[in-house]
């Protein structure tokens, strides 16, 4: 917990394992675990204030939102009207120290469109687009990581040809549009699975009636017990979960291979090949193990990437999530909902990063002891 | 009974510049239970011939020629170069073992040394957990790390450079192997602690039988380990030799300009006084060039890390034309003092003079004058010319900065005659830093810090990195240039036997302490203190009979301690 | 980024220290991509020429758009009357046509400029201010530099899209006209990606800061200014042509999710291929393929060519991942004798000495001790190093 070289006892003459002269360069240095998550911890609230600031502001810079949702449409004195009934004719640092104050509170404001307080929204659809995240990860583990272990494995060799060009291919592909391909093969095409939606529209109703629906379509389908109703969850999530998935799945094989490919070159599996350890298990033992925690760390960063993934998948299959519903306010032009629901994705993506690191240094016997 | 049998070897990479033949015609025999040390320089093919014994090449290199590893109760015998995959890992490990160079990393950082080392045993056997366990316990008791049962569930970075290379030779043992192929296994560490490692691989050699192949470019390891010795040289063997012919009567003219090349303590003694004599009458009265008093330098520790002391109540003083030699081991400060007086590390209490300047509170823009004065040679020569610039360039732009040249091409001039003072040819001016050698870049480093005709150099580990024919050429240079040009010098090495070669006097720098100062037959004559005592008597020299009365020096050294 | 990236400084631009031991200018051979295609082999150059030829047909459609398309990006009509809506492929309309009664083949042709011009504008813009903004921070450091790390980290981890969609509604209330609609998208990426220059420039000049060549010029007494710009900035933004081909590929799915959620460019003022997108979601419920395949396959493309042609500099800048050729390919020859000089090695005058250091250096890329040990720490290098590709540089925050 305190040194990283213990002090050499005994009859050895080993100097004592004295720092390096210069400055540290390890960003978690060896002050103990605690305080480096203190500080991580404490790096969130700067992170989410400068977001939550820049977002407010720019929002406003062009003018109030109801001017904007409805300017053009509605005479100019009955306009005038409810935007003072809003408070937006207040000065802007006035409505900023409210919003700031109703933020921490838990108050998002209310939608201009159809007059849900913004949290509201945010709980309801929320919850649908987590699901969809983890068949996407579930999908992107599966896939990703051992087909890029198995790419550095076959290094510059066939299958690692074919393997990175699937991963660029995985990327490169917008998830809308692979979405459509999907759909447009497996749905309108061969007919196996559903166009849209996340149940057909009997499954929903038998959701309702649940004495406790969670919103977790596949947990409450198993509440249920129903076979039907589970395998119609299933085969609605299949498309949006390869769509999102397999843009994720190119991601981590490239990682995966990168990180892996880079310890395999290292002095310690030069060491234990030397050994005689096998192949196979220099692969999936001494370079997978310590490629893990610079995955991990990155994998956390893909949350972004996962969520703006997520954002299009459900606009593409209508899968009522905050993405879906993202689209929907963006056309109605309600811009208080749009600033609710970026807001609490940046939170999201802010506190999951803060977890991965944590899980990163968890890994890390470096950091741990 | 020979336990390798190298016939006919030729090795190729496959490199940008097309096939690159880097071993050649190498036949060679390893003996049971000796030590063959195979020396050379970088690029002579030793590491590579080394490495063809285990299969560990990479996969651009092409082999031709036999290598013939026997098992070590002489009951099978195989080619090793034909072999792949299952064959070529039984024999890894269980007939041949390797010690690799940097320990650092030669450990897995997130797996506990107990499991790493049960892994080779489990790879060649059937162990249970337990066995596997109790058995890395014995050999790491074996090989000298403290309270095994404890430790072995350690992780590699809680352990020393030292105990780590310890660990890989318990990893190496625990397999009971023919030969160990210990590839520079004390190049990374420091002198002190080379001196128990070069002893524990003795203790392999004599308690376990094994034999030892010894990769080296060091003379004194080899005169303190080897019993026969192969001399390689771009990529042939050019000698053979038990190690005390060798060192008596090297044959091959490349091992006698090697062995001459080896820098050997007491050579500066002579110099040293000859210098002395030469000096004009009052030269100790002079105002000194720099004068440290108690000096000290903290880094201050980061997330509630105590401070670091790097430097510790130092006080020292440099007169005009002469040179102090610095010596220490990694961590001892000496770097951070150089530093320091060039205005790159701040001061944190004492006072540093440099030039007539206090360095304590320094403010840049009062320095810039004084930085005119001073010229600095860095230890890397591969990292110390930006890459973009041609060493015209670069070597022109401390005139240029001073205003001494408009631009790089006003300066010209000048640069061809610095060129030429350090012995590289004008037309090494418009090549890039890449393209030269280490010692070459060395050379130009030295052109550029004296270009302003500097009162003061500071040459910081300025050889480590070259090889002993290089190192011995750019002393000489450097040597020549102080003698013409009577710069003031702080010469920083962890070699004392560069040191002493060079300086008027060594101070010998501990965990930040000056612990001792005094001329060179001083300081290494009669060293007073016990850390002095040690550091010298670890000191391994190239002759195989003096070395081996000074290691029982040693020995009565450490049993006192 | 600190750790991994010993590349460029240590290997240069032309090759491995001592190969050739003939003198070298500095010719078009060692421009950027130029150099890397003549270092790359196998599966590599036949990637990085894969990723060129993509980038090269997109390039030429982008500039000669007018002659390529059969119709205008908003037309409607000929001298024969209405194209007629969802039309199939035809020899008319070889794409067939929109819902909204465009020809498929002409919107695809056009959109190729719609992206170029996204590109070049984002690009620039984010180039020059977060450089800049990189170079100056990480030089000086101190609390600008800490407040700087923050907001651009903050930045950083903020979903892309939703800040484009955010900077969209203010610059140009969601639609607009052609300029209006690039710009939007332009300067939506420029936001999203100066951390991203920032981030890596600044990284790169926090090493390069601490290398000796540097230090070196700090001895000599050099001006800040001088060593910003004559030491650390050119070093520093070695690695830009590799993350401008990944950049611009973000660029352009950023723009294509712009139009897909609706804040794409009126079909009037622009083609844009995320807006076509979007209005032939309701035709793939009815099987009608051609409207989306084509322009979904136009984005496919030109993002694949430009990420073949990142990732192979990627690949070609870390020696842990470029692949060499294999001597089986060619007979060993003379060349590595070439660089040893016969004879006395250590005979006097500067001559004889510097055969023999070329050979010590020339010899060492067949080392294998320096060319695979080239161990970091996993835990800070790994991923580092000069990946900076944008779906993972992130590996790297400070």
């Amino acid at each position: 917990m305190t040194t990283t070289t213990t002090e050499p006892t005994g009859s050895t003459a080993d100097p004592v394992g004295a720092p390096d002269p210069a400055p540290r360069r390890r960003r978690k240095g060896s002050g103990g675990l605690g305080s480096y998550l203190l500080v991580r911890f404490l790096l969130i609230f700067p992170t989410i204030f400068i977001l939550v600031t820049t977002v407010f502001f720019l929002m406003r810079a062009t003018g109030d939102p109801i001017t904007a949702a409805l300017g053009g449409r509605l005479p100019a004195d009955q306009l005038a009207e409810r935007v003072r009934e809003a408070g937006y004719d207040r000065p802007l640092m006035t409505q900023y120290l409210e919003y700031l104050g109703n933020l921490v509170q838990g108050d998002f404001g209310t939608t201009l469109s159809d007059r849900r307080p913004v949290l509201e929204v945010l709980t309801t659809f929320g919850i649908a687009t987590l699901e969809l995240t983890v068949y996407a990860l579930i999908v992107a583990f599966i896939v990703g990581i051992p087909l890029g272990m198995l790419a550095a494995y076959f290094r510059d060799r066939f299958p690692d040809a074919v393997l990175r060009v699937f991963a660029i291919l995985c990327y490169a592909t917008p998830v809308f549009f692979a979405g459509l391909l999907l759909k447009l093969v497996f749905a309108s095409g061969l007919g196996w699975l559903p166009v849209a939606g996340r149940a057909s529209t009997g499954t929903e109703i038998e959701l309702q009636f649940l004495e406790s629906p969670t919103g977790f379509y596949l947990i409450d389908a198993l509440q249920t017990g129903d076979w039907d109703v589970i395998s119609d969850v299933l085969e609605h999530a299949v498309l949006p979960a390869i769509a999102l998935g397999l843009l994720t799945a190119g991601i981590f094989l490239r990682l995966v291979r990168t990180n892996v490919i880079g310890t395999l070159g290292t002095g310690y599996v030069e060491a234990a090949r030397s050994r005689g350890v096998a192949e196979s298990r220099l692969l999936r033992k001494h370079a997978y193990r310590p490629a893990l925690i610079p995955i991990i760390t990155v994998i956390g960063l893909q949350i972004a990437i996962l969520l703006v993934g997520a954002v299009l998948t459900e606009t593409t299959f209508e899968w009522k999530g905050l993405g879906f519903q993202l689209a929907e306010y963006l056309q109605a032009r309600d811009f208080v909902a749009v600033q609710g629901i970026v807001v609490l994705l940046a939170v999201i993506v802010a506190v999951t990063n803060f977890i991965v690191d944590i899980i990163a240094a968890l890994i890390d016997p470096r950091v741990r002891y | 009974m020979s336990v390798v049998d190298i016939k006919d070897l030729q090795i190729s990479f496959a490199t940008d510049a097309g096939a690159v033949t880097a071993v050649q015609d190498v036949t060679l025999a390893v003996q049971a239970g000796e030590v063959l040390a195979i020396v050379g320089e970088s690029g002579s093919g030793k590491t590579v011939t080394a490495r063809s014994i285990l299969g560990l090449l990479p996969e651009t290199a092409r082999v031709r020629g036999a290598v013939v590893l026997s098992s070590k109760d002489g009951t099978t015998e195989q080619d090793v170069v034909p072999l792949s995959g299952a064959q070529l890992r039984e024999v890894r490990g269980q007939d041949a073992a390797m010690v690799f160079q940097e320990p650092s990393t030669s450990l897995n950082p997130v797996y506990p040394i107990g499991w790493q080392i049960a892994e080779g045993l489990r790879a060649h056997g059937k162990y249970s957990k337990k066995e596997a366990r109790a058995k890395a316990i014995d050999v790491l008791r074996l090989v000298g790390i403290p309270d095994p049962e404890h430790r072995v569930d350690h992780y590699p970075h809680q352990f020393s450079g030292g105990q780590k290379q310890r660990i890989v030779i318990a990893q190496a043992l625990v397999l009971d192997p023919g030969v160990i192929i210990a590839d520079e296994p004390t190049t990374a560490l420091d002198v002190t602690v080379q001196a128990e490692i070069l002893e524990l691989l003795r203790r392999c050699r004599d308690d376990f039988g094994a034999a030892i192949v010894l990769i080296t470019h060091n003379m004194g390891v080899v005169a303190d380990l080897a019993d026969r010795v192969a001399v390689m040289y771009q990529g042939r063997i050019v000698e053979q030799a038990d190690v005390r012919t060798l060192f008596s009567a090297p044959e091959d003219p490349y091992t006698q300009q090697l062995l001459a090349a080896v820098p050997r303590l007491g050579q500066g003694v002579e110099r040293t006084r000859e210098r002395a004599v030469r000096r004009a009458a009052g030269w100790e009265r002079t105002a000194p060039v720099v004068e440290a008093k108690d000096l000290r330098i903290v880094y201050p520790g980061r997330m509630r890390r105590p401070d670091f002391v790097a430097v510790d109540s130092v006080s020292f003083s440099i007169r005009p034309g002469e040179v102090l030699g610095l010596v220490g081991e990694s961590g001892s400060g000496k770097t951070t003092i150089g530093r320091a007086i060039a205005g790159l590390t701040k001061v944190s209490h004492g006072s540093l003079t440099v030039l007539g300047t206090e360095m304590n509170g320094m403010k840049e823009r009062a320095f810039r004058p004084v930085r005119e004065r001073i010229g600095f040679v860095f230890q890397d020569p591969a990292s110390s010319f930006n890459p973009l610039l041609t060493i015209a360039e670069a070597v022109a732009e401390p005139l240029v900065v001073h205003k001494r040249a408009k631009d790089p091409r006003a300066a010209r001039p000048r640069v061809d005659e610095l060129l030429e003072a350090v012995q590289l040819p004008k037309a090494f001016g418009d090549r890039y830093p890449h393209e030269l050698s280490g010692g070459q870049r060395q050379r130009a480093s030295l052109a550029r810090s004296l270009a302003l005709q500097p009162e003061l150099l500071i040459a910081d580990e300025p050889t480590s990195a070259l090889d002993v024919s290089v190192q011995a050429r750019v002393l000489e240079l450097f040597d020549e240039l102080q003698r013409e040009l009577g710069f003031a010098a702080l010469f920083i090495s962890h070699d004392l036997a560069v040191v002493d070669l060079l300086a008027d006097r060594i101070a010998v720098l501990y965990r930040g302490q000056l612990v001792e100062e005094g001329t060179g037959a001083e300081v290494l004559g009669a060293p007073k203190h016990p850390y002095t005592q040690r550091l010298i008597a670890s000191l391994p020299v190239p002759d195989p009979d003096e070395q081996a009365r000074r290691r029982t020096h040693w020995n009565t050294l450490r049993a006192s301690d | 980024m600190a750790t991994a990236t010993s590349v460029p400084t240590a290997a240069g631009p032309a090759g491995e220290p001592g190969t050739t031991p003939a003198r070298r200018r500095r010719s078009w051979r060692s421009l950027p991509i130029v150099h890397q295609l003549r270092q790359s082999v196998g599966l590599q150059r036949g990637m990085l020429v894969a990723g060129l030829v993509l980038m090269g047909v997109f390039l030429l459609t982008a500039l000669f758009a007018p002659l390529l398309a059969p119709y205008e990006y908003g037309q409607l009509r000929d001298a024969e009357g209405l194209f007629g809506a969802q039309q199939p492929p035809s020899g008319d309309h070889l794409l067939g046509t929109t819902v909204g009664g465009y020809d498929v083949l002409s919107r695809v042709i056009w959109g190729s400029r719609t992206a170029l011009y996204v590109i070049v504008v984002a690009v620039l813009l984010s180039i020059v201010a977060g450089v800049l903004l990189g170079l100056v921070s990480g030089y000086f450091g101190g609390w600008l530099d800490r407040v700087l790390v923050v907001i651009a980290d903050a930045i950083y981890a903020f979903p892309a899209l939703l800040l484009a969609i955010i900077v969209a509604i203010v610059i140009s209330g969601g639609q607009s006209s052609l300029w209006g609609g690039i710009m939007a998208a332009a300067i939506s990426i420029t936001v999203v990606f100066i951390p991203q220059y920032f981030r890596v420039i600044r990284a790169e000049t926090v090493r390069i800061k601490a290398e000796a060549f540097v230090e070196s010029a700090r001895v000599i007494g050099a001006s800040n200014r001088r060593i910003m710009l004559r030491h650390v900035l050119r070093n520093a933004t070695r690695t830009l042509p590799l993350i401008l081909t990944l950049n611009a590929s973000e660029a352009i799915l950023t723009l294509a999710g712009l139009g897909f959620l609706g804040f794409g460019i009126q079909p009037t003022a622009a083609a844009e291929w995320g807006y076509d997108l979007q209005q032939s979601l309701s035709d793939v419920t009815s099987g009608i393929w051609w409207t989306s395949l084509f322009p979904g396959l136009a984005i496919v493309l030109v993002v694949l060519g430009l990420t073949l042609v990142g990732e192979s500099l990627n690949d070609l800048a870390d020696p842990r991942l470029r692949t060499r050729r294999r001597v089986a390919d060619q007979e060993p020859a003379e060349e590595g004798e070439v660089a040893a000089v016969p004879g006395g090695a250590l005979t006097a005058g500067p001559a004889g000495v510097g055969g023999l250091e070329v050979t010590a250096a020339g010899g060492r890329p067949g080392n294998p001790a320096s060319a695979g040990a080239t161990g970091a720490e996993p835990a800070e290098g790994q991923v580092a190093g000069p990946d900076v590709t944008g779906q993972d540089g992130g590996g790297t925050r400070s």
